[in-house]
């Protein structure tokens, strides 16, 4: 077992009766990588990632994460992996402290470690101001900020965000990654999916899901080279066309990010 | 007009598509009414009661024979001592004891009377009730035909007769008191849930910004509730006909016209409901706790109005299940016409214009 | 007789949604509203299209009040609002027959209007809408605004949380309307749209920052921008960040857009510093601003 990595995945698969949402997809994640998930809707990037933090069991295939098999040690994926989602972010009707108290005692941290976390979250973004002030009236960029933390509070290996800066302003976008940025650097794993393409450049590898299978996966630099284009932009386009009308082959079908 | 049937078509399609509210519409009316029917019944039987006789002469031994004759009352067994009495309360094994007194017959010849205890567990007072009641009655009856060779003149003999039901049917009671919760819950419940629906999901705003005027889409969300009430309330009637014996005496077309009635206003008070919730779940709650909870207890359909105390009295009468009920006893079980039940009718009527008037004034064509 | 809007202000409770706008939209015209969340697109929006009552100021669609001739407005007007609005438990093709008979029309009438686009779910009419990815709701929901031929279409924020090959399909798709001369009011989140339009108004915190067309804001921004790339991105932000004469450091992509307080700024000067942070592979050159820089300019 090689310590490296925090994602395996083997011909990871996953169907619905029988339409294939993600066929067999094999790649890995190295500790302290940013690694950006991208495909189009429809593509199957929602399906595979609920595969890989535990919340829905594979059809066929192997992974691990985090060192656990997602077969058998769901449970523990689940408690050593962050997971921050646009939809699923924090309790609007309760304050900075009290949904950093929340989550900190869902990840089983104790009540020290809390208040310790608790702080250092609150300094590290200056929030000293509004800590006692509702989420819900905060701003969008703050929230997303909030919640990143708070992802992190229990110092996971690797903690998946989805979409997590969809409508941010750009300041605060920016302010998001170079926080992305720095989690990484102390070596948590970033697996990232945006619709921003600029966001897909931050990435040390990027990988792009069109029709459940992984059509490209390599730093941007490299898939920039290999289909000859200018911009992450381009590269998508070229690759992750719109689901076609082939209906057999099950497209536009529903997904749940929509 | 088009516009107006293009969109009764879609509010079908919601419905049909829908399991849950499928459900809601059809299934819990016809689980409703036979739960309620064959399980909550007033009437009593083979309800076990112990009998202690001191006297153990031939009058008694024939009155306890007419008594375990009766398919009311099983007799589990005969106590020796008073002192018994306590404990087979105690355990539970009977609901009623009857103590027949030392010398009965010779009492009875005598001087022409003699006593009987009827004892009965008053932890449930309505089967108390009317156990002590049966009793009487198998007394009664016993005791007249006693009295038919004896010459004894000026006697008042108190006769009860239960009018209309006299075998005091559960059902007959319930049928009326279930079908108007049922038709206002599903009226109510369903319309209210199916306009905050179309909040919730962002669809109104559209709804909104299109030439569609405001009574167009409430007339256009509650029709089909119209429709399927119907449908819910003769299927009831058909059940209480044919399943549990309680035949409509009166006139069905009648019947038809004053359901029609409140059902509307069912559904005038599920549009206002509409307008104060945000959220289906609200919506749900409020006709839930709003309307059912006050109509169950307020309405007569469970206690019955009269033994109120003065104020809850008065509250009733604001409720118009109550006077759907009035009205629906009436044609039911006394077979009366609209000359007897005008005044409650007119008394719907008002009250089901007054929440469709309310209802279009509340209707809001903004969004705030 | 496009759309005017002359101090428009709105608060709701304690927040002030939208404070004294005003701008037009020339009719034919395909207009962006840019901003991020909150800005208060959604509540201009409604009130445009009469659903809220501003607290000051007027606003007129087609030369309609929307105040006074509210009922005239929502009889001529496509709205696309947020959320992809459609019912879930229709097909689309029953989706798209209600929204043409609730506006007195039929699908066969204008069917011109919306082929290019419905062409693409056309396989799928059957399907319920639920059932559909997102970009494919949105054709359906854009299909179901045009499908009265309206005077004034507006969409809000039609391509949030879509992909950017649908982004760019469905941009396209509204250039090819613009030539059928209706009028768009368009919003987004995304900046690199805002380039598709005529003339764009960028809106933030319920303020107008700037209107014009992309290219005249853009060649309003005050400083160069140069182009940094370096081995490792994240020290290189933090280089520059500490480099005493930084006016603004943004990431963009592969590149770090950066442009330096002094007006006689030399590049070799910032390669040696560069250099003396350990960075390697640095490139440096001049380029072209974009709407995003200028956004956050105007926005610091």
């Amino acid at each position: 077992m090689n310590n490296n990595k925090v994602i395996e995945a083997q011909k990871l698969s996953k169907m619905f009766g029988n339409f294939t949402a993600v066929n067999a997809i094999t790649f890995e994640v190295e500790k302290g990588e940013i690694f950006g998930f991208l495909g189009a809707n429809g593509a199957g990037k929602t399906t595979a990632m609920k595969m890989l933090i535990g919340i829905s069991k594979p059809t066929s295939g192997k992974a691990k994460v985090a060192g656990f098999d997602v077969f058998t040690h769901a449970e523990d994926i689940k408690k050593n992996i962050g997971y921050m989602s646009q939809k699923f972010a924090l309790y609007d009707d309760l304050t900075v402290k009290e949904n950093i108290t929340f989550f900190g005692g869902i990840y089983g941290l104790s009540r020290v470690r809390i208040k310790e976390k608790s702080k250092e979250l609150i300094d590290d973004l200056g929030l000293q101001e509004v800590a006692s002030q509702l989420v819900g009236s905060l701003p969008l960029g703050w929230k997303q900020k909030i919640s990143f933390s708070v992802a992190l509070l229990h110092e996971p290996k690797i903690v998946f965000l989805d979409e997590p800066t969809g409508g941010v302003d750009p300041i605060t976008r920016r302010q998001f990654w170079e926080m992305i940025y720095k989690a990484a650097d102390k070596g948590t794993t970033i697996f990232v999916t945006t619709h921003y393409m600029d966001e897909a450049e931050y990435c040390d590898r990027v990988s792009i899901m069109v029709n459940g299978k992984i059509e490209a996966l390599d730093t941007p630099k490299k898939l920039k080279e290999q289909f000859k284009a200018e911009s992450m932009n381009d590269v998508f386009l070229k690759l992750a066309r719109n689901p076609s009308p082939s209906i057999s082959k099950g497209n536009g079908a529903k997904t749940a990010v929509n | 007009m088009k516009r107006f049937i293009g969109f009764i078509k879609k509010e079908f399609y919601h419905i049909f598509r829908d399991r849950r509210s499928l459900f809601i519409l059809f299934g819990m009316p016809i689980a409703q009414i036979l739960l309620f029917g064959f399980a909550i019944t007033n009437e009593i039987n083979n309800v076990d009661i112990a009998i202690l006789d001191h006297s153990k002469d031939a009058t008694t031994e024939e009155i306890i024979n007419k008594i375990s004759a009766s398919k009311y009352f099983t007799i589990k067994q005969m106590v020796t001592r008073e002192t018994e009495i306590a404990s087979v309360f105690q355990k539970g094994q009977v609901k009623a004891v009857l103590n027949f007194e030392k010398d009965f017959s010779k009492n009875l010849i005598k001087e022409h009377k003699a006593t009987v205890q009827i004892i009965t567990d008053a932890t449930d007072p309505n089967t108390a009730n009317t156990i002590s009641n049966y009793v009487n009655a198998i007394l009664k009856q016993y005791q007249k035909q006693l009295n038919k060779d004896i010459n004894i003149l000026y006697q008042i003999i108190p006769e009860t007769r239960m009018v209309y039901n006299p075998e005091l049917k559960g059902v007959y009671m319930f049928v009326p008191g279930v079908m108007t919760i049922i038709l206002m819950l599903v009226s109510a419940m369903m319309t209210s849930i199916s306009i905050t629906r179309e909040k919730e999901l962002g669809t109104m705003e559209i709804l909104l910004v299109s030439p569609l005027k405001p009574f167009q889409v409430i007339i256009g969300k509650v029709f089909p509730y119209i429709f399927l009430s119907i449908i819910n309330a003769v299927i009831i009637v058909l059940l209480s006909i044919f399943i549990f014996n309680m035949p409509v005496q009166g006139s069905l077309l009648l019947l038809g016209l004053e359901s029609v009635l409140f059902i509307i206003s069912s559904l005038a008070l599920g549009i206002l409901i509409s307008t104060i919730s945000a959220s289906q779940q609200t919506a749900m709650m409020i006709s839930l706790m709003g309307l059912m909870l006050p109509v169950i207890l307020l309405s007569g359909f469970i206690f019955p109005i009269s033994s109120m105390p003065y104020l809850l009295q008065v509250i009733s009468n604001i409720i118009p299940a109550k006077w759907f009920i009035i009205i629906l006893k009436g044609i039911m079980l006394k077979g009366v016409g609209l000359q007897f039940i005008w005044k409650e009718t007119l008394i719907l009527l008002g009250m089901t214009v007054f929440f469709i008037a309310l209802s279009v004034k509340k209707y809001k064509i903004r969004l705030e | 007789m496009g759309i005017t809007i002359t101090n428009i202000s709105k608060s709701f409770e304690q927040v002030n949604a939208l404070n004294n706008i005003s701008f037009d939209v020339k009719k034919g015209e395909l207009f962006g509203l840019i901003g991020p969340d909150g800005a208060g697109k959604t509540t201009l929006f409604r009130i445009l299209t009469t659903l809220l009552i501003a607290n000051e100021g007027s606003a007129t669609v087609s030369g309609f009040d929307v105040l006074t001739d509210y009922k005239s407005i929502r009889k001529s007007v496509g709205y696309m609002p947020g959320r992809f609005s459609l019912y879930q438990d229709l097909t689309v093709e029953e989706n798209l027959r209600f929204f043409a008979t609730i506006f007195g029309t039929t699908i066969e009438e204008n069917y011109d209007l919306i082929k290019d686009i419905y062409v693409q779910i056309e396989p799928f009419k059957n399907r319920r809408a639920g059932k559909l990815s997102g970009g494919m709701k949105q054709k359906l929901a854009l299909s179901c605004a045009l499908i009265h031929k309206p005077d004034v279409l507006f969409l809000d924020e039609p391509t949030t949380g879509v992909d950017a090959v649908s982004r760019k399909e469905f941009w396209e798709m509204l250039k090819r309307l613009q030539l059928k001369g209706i009028t768009m009011l368009v919003s987004t989140p995304y900046m690199d749209e805002a380039a598709l339009c005529d003339r764009i108004a960028l809106i933030q915190d319920g303020h107008i920052l700037e209107i014009d067309t992309p290219e005249a804001i853009v060649n309003r921004y005050p400083k160069t921008i140069f182009n940094v790339r370096a081995h490792n991105m994240y020290q290189l932000i933090d280089s520059l960040k500490s480099y005493e004469h930084q006016y603004s450091v943004y990431p963009f992509g592969e590149f770090v857009h950066y442009s330096d307080q002094r007006n006689d700024f030399n590049k070799e000067e910032l390669r040696q510093y560069l250099r003396s942070k350990n960075l390697s592979e640095i490139h440096i050159e001049k380029t072209q601003p974009t709407i995003e820089d200028t956004f956050m300019e105007l926005a610091k």
